[in-house]
């Protein structure tokens, strides 16, 4: 817990700068590159395409400056760098689809998500001032979860697209509920697991030496996974189910440092994938397709064939260790290219060498999080933080392992670098959550308020920021901020 | 919470690790299988990328590759039509490649291990790569005589060079026209296939190299040569001619062609070679028992699957453990006896060549871009067939066979042609194939040629080899003698 020990803490926008300059020109370099490569010169819009993205960088930072002094430096330019990579790799795409005449344009409308997104996180920080006001809206987060990932089945707006009904349409303007859907459920997650830890993790029967819990403390949380499981299942997506439970066993686990969730999480997950593979024609296929891709009777297969697996290995391959180069590749070859296979095209022109250097940046995004999580002080955001910064991770590893044949294929967007408007949406406002609760984490406790007085239960950053901004004036009993105030002194 | 959030981050960096893993094992330990996988289109597109060698004929591209404004870079283009279609093979984006683009396809691509200075001089001084160009051994003369004299029929003519195994012509019937596979439109290319690939005939299969038919009475060169071999037998030994001949162990017969005699009985070796007499050659393959014709055969090109051109070629068959009727079949060339017309050729030309098989070639030389020869065919002996004494007697005989024999269709004036024909019964009900093969001039071979017209061809029934193959072959012969 050295972040409570009073130290200097440097606010580090300087740095941030520094560092968005970086993210802004390997952006900008790609966007170039990608004209070089595919038409031997520089597109005409360069200019202005970096106008604009340095724009959007420089007001998200100037409004961290302003409303999040303290918040994590490293955050923001690695979400720039990934979104910047992502649209050059898109707009890449799109002169390969149009020379094919097939149907391009994706690049200009993920520009116009990226501002829209960029704008949302900034309005997140400017109106959240303090994360913990989330924690009031817990039950509210739940219906809302409830709502979105079922929102889907309802007739005439949900749309099945590629198999899976993921999609709700209205009025021209599609969106993927289950995107949004993970930051709600992490709010609800975190401002229930808060209030239950410790009746989660001390009371209930042992059995073979397993700390089971009292049902009635599971109960929401049940109802939360088996309702949105069995939404999930008729909506034959694979992938959000994967990453909702996922994010679930891990915030569990962070809450009631009890491995014994991690065990029936895994025995849970095992056997439900198990029935599904027998029960499901089309979760079964997806094994097949894992185990034997280059089957020639699996290559061929439609629907539910390897060959979109194995088209994404060929281009991974073509890359091999340096790339094929911005704009030489064929990353066209591959179904969805742009958006589920984007790391395949990304593989393919930037090399092993890129997509190592790609994976390095998630790992310090998805690090600097859990980072944030350790360092906040309240257990609501140290549970939020943690989730959502897990859930970044849990969704690349779930994408890049399928598309590398680590684990089987599910339909996921690649975080920052897929086209998709939900997804980018969504990971925007995780950014913006984690730099709340970074700047919050990172801000020096005031020196007086650093030694424990006895009046144990007062939030200890109340000296710092205004009481209008949310804080609950005296925590719930339950609420693991004694308990985590004791753990500091040990 | 400290703790299980140290450890989630543990495991967050695993999952990295585990990523970075599976993805240093797709681009690099496995991106050389990946990328040679049949299914992988990059290889196809990457080298329609870069400039594809030429095939050239004469000096004349009949193959070449031109830059063209659209996904592919270059376009692959044929000249002649179907004239080349057996030897240059086609070059599809939808159905890859055969023949010469295919056997080639190092060279064509400029990927070749004998290209490697042009290729690292290449991306040194950032030249484009541009793959070499192939030059043939073909004699445009004798593939157009060739091509016309097959006309509408099916079958194949190979004319090879004696003493250096050269190619000179390379002919199947039915030929494609290879620009239709090489479109870029995929649908109408991948129409094209389905349509050549479902066509009477094959079209898209050589006939030449790549079917195996009975020889018939051609073979009975393989027999004579055994016979003469063993040192038992001379032209003038005389043999018995019935006109049938009973075969042991069964009910059935072997007949002449016309169900009448030879002329004489008994006969001599030579003279039973003249008017092609069955029973005589029958009852000589039964007297040498099938391991004598199995060896002899295989000394002329028989069983063996290695040979390239650098095409693939279809191996010729003697088979083993023969009884005596079928080794009686086999010596007259029907029962399971399968041979190529390359290999048929190659018969006539270890025959005019001494003995001495030399082994056939359709590429001379590879030019890189910049016209330096970088590889060139040097002829090459594949075995010796016969000795030089047998080889001999052998081209007397088919002097004969062409001045007074069944072959006389393939006369020419001025010049001594020896040759052989052949009629081959092919089982079912079909009209039997017409064969000739044939060497000229006799004394001084310039060229040995064999001629298949599947069922007679346009003759028909009424076909036989002297009557409707040796014309061809003629004509192919004067082909290069006039040149």
């Amino acid at each position: 817990m050295a972040t409570v020990q009073p130290h200097p803490v440097r606010a580090g926008r300087g740095v941030e700068l520094g560092l968005l300059l970086l993210a802004l020109a390997l952006s900008i370099a790609g966007y170039a590159l990608v004209g070089l490569g595919t038409e031997g010169r520089v597109p005409a819009d360069v200019l202005g395409y970096g106008a604009g993205l340095t724009a959007l960088a420089v007001a998200m930072h100037l409004v961290l400056r302003w409303r999040a002094p303290f918040a994590d430096p490293v955050i923001l330019p690695v979400a720039v760098a990934l979104n910047g990579i992502g649209l050059a790799m898109i707009y890449r795409i799109d002169i390969a689809y149009e020379a094919r005449e097939k149907a391009a344009g994706f690049a200009e409308r993920q520009l116009g998500w990226t501002a829209i997104s960029v704008v949302l996180a900034a309005l997140v920080l400017v109106l959240l001032r303090d994360h913990r006001t989330l924690r009031r809206y817990t039950y509210t987060a739940m219906v809302v979860a409830l709502v979105l990932v079922a929102l889907p089945l309802v007739p005439v707006i949900g749309q099945q697209i590629n198999g899976a009904r993921i999609w709700v349409r209205v009025g021209g303007v599609g969106m993927q509920p289950a995107e949004f859907a993970k930051i709600v459920l992490a709010v609800f997650f975190a401002g229930y697991l808060v209030t239950h830890r410790d009746t989660l993790a001390l009371a209930g029967p042992k059995v073979l030496g397993l700390q089971l819990p009292r049902l009635r403390d599971l109960g929401p949380i049940l109802i939360v996974w088996a309702v949105s499981l069995a939404v999930l299942v008729l909506e034959r997506d694979l992938g959000t189910s994967l990453l909702l439970f996922g994010l679930f066993v891990a915030m569990l686990y962070i809450a009631t440092e009890r491995l014994s969730w991690i065990v029936i999480g895994m025995a849970l997950f095992v056997g439900g994938a198990a029935m599904a593979a027998t029960a499901f024609p089309h979760v079964g296929a997806r094994f097949d397709v894992w185990l034997h891709p280059f089957d020639q009777e699996i290559f061929d297969r439609s629907p539910g064939g390897s060959g979109q697996l194995v088209r994404g290995l060929f281009g991974l391959a073509n890359g091999g260790l340096f790339g094929t180069g911005w704009g030489s590749g064929r990353p066209d070859l591959v179904p969805f290219a742009e958006s589920d296979f984007i790391v395949a095209s990304l593989g393919e022109e930037l090399g092993l060498t890129g997509l190592l250097a790609l994976l390095l940046c998630y790992t310090i995004l998805t690090e600097r999080g859990l980072r944030t999580a350790i360092g906040v002080r309240d257990g609501f955001g140290k549970l939020l933080a943690g989730g959502l910064a897990f859930v970044v991770a849990f969704q690349t590893f779930v994408v890049v392992g399928g598309v590398t044949r680590i684990i089987p294929l599910t339909g996921l967007t690649t975080p920052f670098l897929a086209y998709g408007g939900s997804s980018l949406l969504a990971n925007w406002v995780i950014v913006a959550l984690l730099l709340r609760i970074s700047d919050e984490a990172r801000r020096p406790a005031p020196v007086v308020r650093a030694v424990p007085t006895p009046e144990i239960g007062t939030p200890v950053t109340a000296g710092t920021r205004s009481p209008a901004a949310g804080t609950p004036a005296v925590p719930s009993p339950g609420d693991d901020q004694p308990t985590q105030r004791i753990g500091g002194l040990s | 919470m400290n703790t299980p959030l140290r450890r989630l981050a543990t495991v967050v960096l695993a999952m990295f690790v585990v990523l970075m893993a599976g993805t240093t094992w797709v681009q690099y330990v496995q991106a050389d299988s990946l990328n040679n996988d049949p299914r992988n289109v990059r290889t196809l597109y990457r080298e329609f990328g870069n400039a594809r060698g030429p095939i050239l004929v004469a000096g004349e591209a009949v193959a070449s590759s031109a830059p063209v404004d659209d996904a592919f870079g270059y376009q692959r283009s044929y000249t002649g039509g179907d004239l080349w279609s057996t030897v240059t093979g086609y070059y599809s984006v939808v159905n890859g490649r055969s023949e010469l683009e295919l056997a080639a396809n190092d060279a064509l691509t400029g990927r070749g291990d004998q290209l490697f200075f042009t290729r690292a001089r290449d991306l040194l001084t950032g030249r484009r790569p541009e793959g070499a160009a192939v030059e043939t051994t073909l004699l445009p003369a004798a593939q157009q005589a060739a091509r016309d004299g097959l006309g509408g029929q099916e079958g194949a003519v190979v004319a090879i060079e004696p003493s250096t195994g050269k190619i000179l012509a390379l002919v199947s019937t039915p030929g494609f026209d290879p620009n239709t596979l090489a479109t870029h439109d995929t649908a109408a290319a991948g129409a094209a296939f389905s349509e050549l690939d479902a066509a009477e005939g094959n079209p898209l299969r050589s006939n030449a190299t790549r079917e195996t038919y009975p020889p018939g009475s051609t073979f009975k060169l393989v027999t004579a040569a055994a016979a003469l071999e063993s040192g038992a037998y001379t032209p003038q030994t005389p043999l018995p001619a019935p006109v049938t001949l009973d075969l042991p162990q069964t009910t059935s017969t072997i007949g002449n062609f016309g169900g009448g005699g030879c002329g004489a009985d008994p006969i001599t070796l030579a003279d039973a070679l003249r008017v092609s007499c069955n029973t005589t050659f029958a009852q000589l393959g039964m007297d040498l028992g099938d391991d004598a014709l199995r060896t002899q055969a295989e000394r002329f090109g028989f069983n063996d699957p290695s040979l390239t051109i650098p095409m693939e070629v279809d191996a010729s068959v003697f088979p083993e453990d023969l009884d005596a009727p079928t080794t009686a079949g086999s010596a007259i060339g029907q029962r399971d006896v399968r041979a190529t017309p390359l290999q048929m050729a190659m018969v006539s030309a270890a025959i005019a060549n001494g003995g001495q098989l030399m082994k056939p070639y359709v590429v001379q030389t590879v030019r890189s871009a910049d016209l330096h020869t970088v590889d060139e065919t040097e002829p090459e002996l594949l075995s010796t067939a016969v000795s030089p004494g047998t080889a001999a007697a052998l081209r007397d005989m088919m002097v004969g066979v062409v001045a007074d024999g069944s072959g006389t269709a393939a006369q020419i004036p001025g010049v001594q042609v020896a040759g052989k024909t052949g009629t081959a019964q092919t089982g079912d009900d079909e009209a039997p194939h017409a064969w000739f093969t044939a060497f000229a001039p006799a004394d001084a071979p310039r060229v040995a040629v064999a001629v298949i017209v599947e069922h007679g061809g346009s003759a028909g029934n009424e076909a036989t080899g002297g009557r409707v193959a040796a014309p061809i072959a003629k004509s192919v012969i004067q082909a290069v003698l006039g040149s």
